[in-house]
């Protein structure tokens, strides 16, 4: 049977990072999110899986060398908090600018600036629409459980590898910092520098054979026709992920005449307010989307005929709501029930705000 | 059975790890749980909390709007909690340093004097455990061979000598609690 543990959040992304043999992790510490490379220290798997973690000088060194272990073909991440990674953004663009596999989680923060270390979701923007220069996306999963912190580790990696995408997991301090029963899983072995080459030979650097020209990862591109021709590949990539990728969950939407939708911490409150709802006879689904890029666009649009409204539940101002907007196209109400600074709502709050905007 | 429970104090009293042995004891005999601390400023040398939520069936929002129990340690978290007890729901706090005590009528009150009774139990540090046999005598959630079993999966091995004095401290604590206001 599977050993199931009483963990934080942040402590099982370093053990689902041990368990599907990552190879390195690079990091500063920032809260809410320290725990996952405490967790990493206290483990030790430089002792048993050979895996490197790292204290680095800073965030931005700690994303370049993700960089540097990407190229090579090695399992590579980091993780932050909001002011951590906007210091990340500059790297995440050459990542995917040079079509790099990596993961990287951000623990999100109340912000702009300093801000406070309480939940918010205000870094959706910066996630799920670049955040660093240049037209580019990185695939965006939004565990909502302890359990999901530790299984999207892993997805995150297969993700990451199977398009050379950057990948991140988009969280807050409320999923990081709470314990909840994780069932974790058999530890897989690292891959050899044999299997890299093998796997990954006709792009990583993994030692010049000669059988092939050597591999060249760079993001620069001097040459108008071939930037362009590279930026059309990438967007090619984009377009494939949008397709085949796209990851949601629904609760109670069969009959559902108005859609909440939240996703990560506030879909768990929103749950207690659709269950809350349904006592009083209100006919609420919630629709948690898993992946932010890519953005359940169609299952929306899919049920726009059944719906006479939507509420989007955000620890922001508003900005997955836009998301939402363009996916409706004007064909019903949406609205925007957020909170900021580190306030959660109770869901009975969730349910009147939904009250006020609908009923 | 689901159970939203609110354990709240001083930083030091064991207030979170309280929440966590509950946590774990629950998980030992299969129950859902989740473990929701407030993190942040306000646990520096002020007030500390978490809600533990145990539930037969996967839980969904881990902030709750009432509790079904309110463990409560000192006066501001008894301020703070008493209103968004569930109506027939319990309060289980200790009388030291509370001056204005609990009002409410359509809730089950007790007390513990945890403080005394660690004090003449000769150690301070089992304080938390006497709390937490005073919610176990009422509220019997979790079996107290599962309680045992999420002790030692809580508390690093080097510390499990202790584990037959954490014992002790919750059989003391269902003793010693008392009823003050039922419903």
């Amino acid at each position: 049977m599977a050993e199931k543990v009483l963990k934080k959040g942040n402590e099982v992304i370093a053990l689902g990072a041990i368990h599907c043999g990552c190879d390195g992790y690079f990091g500063y510490p920032i809260t809410p999110q320290s725990e996952v490379m405490e967790t990493l220290m206290e483990e030790k798997p430089w002792e048993t899986t050979g895996m490197v973690v790292l204290q680095a000088e800073s965030e931005i060194a700690s994303i370049n060398m993700v960089y540097g272990g990407a190229c090579c073909g090695k399992k590579v991440m980091t993780s932050s908090s909001s002011p951590g990674m906007s210091l990340m953004c500059e790297g995440l663009s050459y990542l995917a600018g040079s079509e790099l596999p990596c993961l990287t989680a951000n623990i999100v923060r109340g912000g702009p600036g300093l801000g406070t270390i309480q939940p918010s979701q205000g870094d959706y923007f910066q996630a799920v629409k670049g955040g660093g220069h240049g037209d580019y996306k990185i695939i965006v999963l939004a565990p909502f459980s302890a359990q999901e912190m530790y299984d999207f580790v892993g997805l995150g990696f297969d993700l990451a590898f199977k398009y050379r995408i950057p990948v991140m997991l988009l969280t807050d301090g409320m999923i990081g910092q709470m314990m909840e029963k994780v069932e974790l899983r058999p530890q897989q072995a690292r891959l050899s520098d044999q299997e890299i080459a093998q796997r990954y030979g006709s792009w990583a650097t993994t030692g010049k054979t000669p059988d092939r020209k050597e591999n060249t990862i760079t993001s620069l591109a001097l040459d108008a026709k071939v930037h362009e021709a590279l930026n059309h590949k990438l967007q090619a990539k984009y377009q494939e992920i949008t397709e085949k990728e796209v990851r949601f969950e629904t609760l109670f939407c069969e009959d559902a005449e108005y859609l909440l939708i939240a996703y990560g911490s506030m879909a768990r409150i929103c749950e207690s307010t659709i269950e809350a709802a349904r006592a009083q006879g209100i006919k609420l689904g919630l629709l948690r989307p898993i992946t932010l890029f890519p953005f359940p666009t169609k299952e929306i649009q899919r049920m726009i005929p059944q719906l006479k409204g939507i509420l989007s539940v955000e620890l922001s101002a508003g900005q997955m709501v836009e998301d939402i907007r363009l996916a409706v196209e004007g064909k019903i109400p949406v609205s925007l029930f957020g909170r900021q600074g580190g306030m959660l709502p109770t869901p009975v709050e969730v349910l009147d705000a939904f009250k006020t905007n609908y009923i | 059975m689901k159970e939203e429970i609110i354990i709240a104090g001083f930083g030091g009293q064991g207030v979170l790890s309280m929440g966590k042995i509950l946590a774990y004891s629950g998980i030992m005999q299969d129950q859902e749980v989740t473990w929701m601390p407030s993190y942040g400023p306000e646990m520096r040398g002020g007030t500390a909390n978490v809600t533990v939520v145990l539930s037969d069936k996967r839980i969904s929002s881990p902030i709750v709007s009432a509790y079904d129990t309110a463990i409560i340690l000192n006066q501001q978290s008894l301020d703070k909690f008493e209103p968004l007890i569930k109506a027939g729901g319990l309060l289980i706090y200790d009388p030291n340093g509370i001056t204005r005590h609990p009002v409410r009528k359509e809730i089950n009150i007790y007390s513990i004097a945890a403080v005394e009774e660690a004090a003449q139990l000769g150690n301070a540090k089992a304080y938390n455990m006497i709390v937490l046999g005073a919610f176990l005598k009422l509220k019997p959630i979790v079996k107290m061979e599962n309680v045992i079993r999420g002790l030692k999966k809580s508390i690093p091995e080097r510390h499990h000598h202790l584990i037959p004095l954490n014992e002790q401290a919750i059989e003391l604590g269902k003793k010693a609690v008392k009823a003050m206001h039922e419903v």
